[in-house]
């Protein structure tokens, strides 16, 4: 789950790192209700899940209650790169002296935290030369301790007082704990400022929090969302649901054979509209569940890939020909089923009038040319 | 000899007493394994198709000598589980519970790297050696055969197609690791390659990677170092997998341009490792080689 800005900078407060001070503002009528938290100069940032909001001019400058309100107006509803600003965060604008970046994340090859550090912030981590970004990796065994600070601050040019190294190591331990106690697989401040008068604060936040430990991270709300309404409500029943370009709507048991499916559908010239990983269920109320997400997606035509191992094959495929026969599915379907019970599931498949295949290409194939005279028939 | 499980391993499995563990101790015995004790705290005294269940593993090991705990259980509890397991001696640990919260695998994952301790998965159907009568996991037992090739995999069913496809071609397996599909794993690629190498009887290894990460890159830098001398297969998924979408398994994402699967079939490919455009491809491709040998 991304956060918005301003929930991050709430998780940032909690975890007692300096932020500038500011105030959510959830709708413009509400705008009288925080009016007594601001403080001018202001600057009103859109709530948005995407950089290079700046550039799209989601964020404006304010020197009063009523320019705030108007610039609130102005960015609220806003779309910016396809994304529509529901909300604004307004907050105090800083005296910036010099942009540093700081993050933490998981890396897959140490299996460790890894926290990168640099004195140039404020822009992409990625256009930033290797050198000039420290690499500090933080066991989770012993946790972060001051050497990990010290080889983080390492990379610091000359000019840094011991005042703002200090604030500075502080902070990195402080994030650290955060990313930690937060369940975070990311957790980025750019750009750490440090103000004309030497404070060390956190004047932009991007937090991605572990979709696996929602069940103890309740304090935030998934207010943005990047998934469509379709792949929410699959997500809401455990089921691993993505909406693609394509009209072809793919059905396999396990992510890695329906990502394989996909790929042998693309070989031949298919275009897959939904990938729909039943994962490793025969339970018939969660197939039938599955199944009706794809009616939901309106498949021009559907492909259905199924290995059978502890898996019945059979139990599957009369859990998808009930759904076809109840709920009225009618567009033409390819299988291809091999594995435990193979047999008797290709007869419930053909007595239902779907396409039986034997192997994964004869199936993708097959798509690909029922697509592009469907293709025809529409032209 | 096969790798990680041999017929000589004691398994123990926590989270005995539900739904998952009760059916798979008993396809696992089907299947030749010995399975010793069962775990479920509070349970203890109960059975499980005759296998005596245990309320801590601790108690397990003492009176059973098992060395291999299988956990099963449900991932708010699973990290406590498997820091149990480790703590209480055993050698490996096969962790099948999906949706871990990926701090807790860390955790987890590093304690027992740091008590020598093989731990595969999280998020995995586990392991089989099927010239040692052993599957630990969830994987179906009629797909394999006793033989010469070992597979480490980051997926579940595109694994057992794959062996199957294998086992219909006459050519049998060592032992097969799903190595799991989330993005911080008790054994990855290298590590797996690091076994196969060592042992005598595997004579191919094929891997089974997807999209997300780079464990695929380090292992074909690994493999081009000279480090693998036997003959590698792999199969990459999602080709086609739109950038920063999570497909279905939490460390299958492309996320900017990192973790795409033509940069895996590249670095394959430079490493000398032969990539199958479709999985049951790897087959052929090692039936050719051996046909030839």
């Amino acid at each position: 789950m991304k956060l918005l800005e301003y929930q991050g900078k709430q998780l940032f407060r909690d975890a007692g790192i300096p932020i500038p001070k500011g105030a959510y503002l959830p709708s413009l009528d509400t705008f009288d209700t925080i009016k007594d938290r601001l403080s001018y100069p202001a600057v009103v940032k859109a709530q948005v899940l995407i950089g290079g909001r700046g550039k799209a001019g989601g964020i404006q400058f304010a020197d009063n209650d009523a320019e705030a309100k108007a610039q609130a107006k102005k960015i609220i509803g806003m779309d910016i790169k396809g994304h529509e600003v529901k909300s604004v965060y307004i907050e105090e604008k800083l005296d910036i002296d010099r942009e540093l970046y700081v993050s933490c994340l998981i890396d897959r090859t140490t299996r460790k935290t890894l926290m990168l550090f640099s004195a140039e912030g404020g822009i992409e981590i990625e256009s930033v030369p290797e050198d000039k970004i420290a690499k500090v990796y933080i066991d989770p065994l012993t946790g972060f301790s001051q050497f990990h600070a010290r080889q983080a601050l390492a990379v610091l040019p000359d000019g840094y007082s011991k005042d703002e190294r200090k604030q500075l190591a502080k902070m990195l331990g402080q994030l650290y704990d955060a990313f930690r106690s937060f369940d975070c697989e990311l957790l980025e401040i750019n750009p750490l400022a440090i103000t004309k008068d030497g404070q060390v604060i956190a004047a932009d936040s991007k937090a991605i929090i572990n979709d696996a430990a929602k069940f103890r991270q309740k304090k935030f709300e998934e207010e943005a969302s990047e998934y469509t309404e379709l792949e929410k409500e699959a997500n809401a029943q455990g089921i691993a649901f993505i909406q693609l370009d394509g009209t072809i709507g793919v059905i396999a048991n396990g992510a890695g054979l329906t990502m394989a499916t996909l790929d042998a559908l693309n070989e031949y010239g298919g275009n897959a509209g939904v990938f729909l990983d039943l994962g490793g269920t025969d339970d018939p109320d969660q197939v039938a569940r599955a199944m009706r997400l794809m009616k939901k997606a309106k498949p021009s035509l559907i492909l259905v890939n199924l290995f059978g191992g502890i898996t019945k094959c059979d139990t599957v495929a009369k859990g998808i020909r009930e759904v076809f026969e109840k709920e009225g599915l009618d567009c033409p379907v390819v299988t291809r089923i091999k594995g435990t019970n193979e047999k008797e599931a290709k007869e419930i498949l053909k007595d239902a009038g779907f396409i039986t295949t034997n192997t994964l290409q004869d199936a993708a194939k097959k798509c690909s040319e029922l697509e592009k005279q469907q293709i025809k028939e529409v032209a | 000899m096969a790798v990680v499980l041999t017929k000589d391993s004691k398994v123990v499995v926590q989270g005995a007493t539900g739904h998952q563990g009760t059916f798979h101790i008993g396809a696992m015995k089907t299947f030749g394994t010995n399975v010793v004790a069962g775990v479920t705290p509070g349970k203890g005294g109960q059975s499980v198709h005759d296998i005596p269940v245990f309320d801590s593993v601790q108690e397990a090991v003492k009176e059973t000598g098992a060395d291999v705990s299988l956990v099963f259980v449900p991932a708010p509890f699973a990290k406590d589980a498997v820091l149990e397991a480790v703590d209480a001696g055993v050698k490996t640990v096969i962790v099948i519970t999906e949706h871990i919260p990926v701090h807790d695998a860390m955790d987890f994952v590093n304690y027992a790297k740091a008590k020598g301790v093989t731990l595969i998965g999280p998020n995995c159907p586990g392991a089989a050696s099927p010239g040692e009568n052993i599957k630990v996991g969830i994987l179906p037992g009629m797909i394999f055969e006793p033989g010469p090739i070992g597979i480490a995999s980051k997926s579940g069913t595109l694994t057992y197609e794959i062996v199957n496809a294998l086992t219909e071609a006459g050519i049998g397996q060592t032992t097969c690791l799903g190595l799991g599909g989330d993005p911080c794993q008790g054994t990855n690629f290298i590590e797996a390659l690091e076994l196969f190498q060592a042992d005598d009887e595997t004579k191919g290894i094929v891997l089974v990677g997807e999209i997300g990460g780079t464990a695929e890159e380090e292992a074909a830098e690994y493999i081009a170092s000279g480090k693998v001398t036997k003959p590698v297969y792999a199969y990459i998924a999602g080709r086609t997998a739109p950038e920063g979408k999570k497909m279905g398994h939490a460390g299958a994402i492309v996320q900017g341009d990192k973790g795409t699967a033509e940069s895996k079939q590249k670095a394959f490919e430079a490493a000398g490792v032969k990539v199958a455009k479709f999985p049951t491809d790897i087959a052929q491709f090692v039936k050719a080689d051996l046909g030839s040998a």
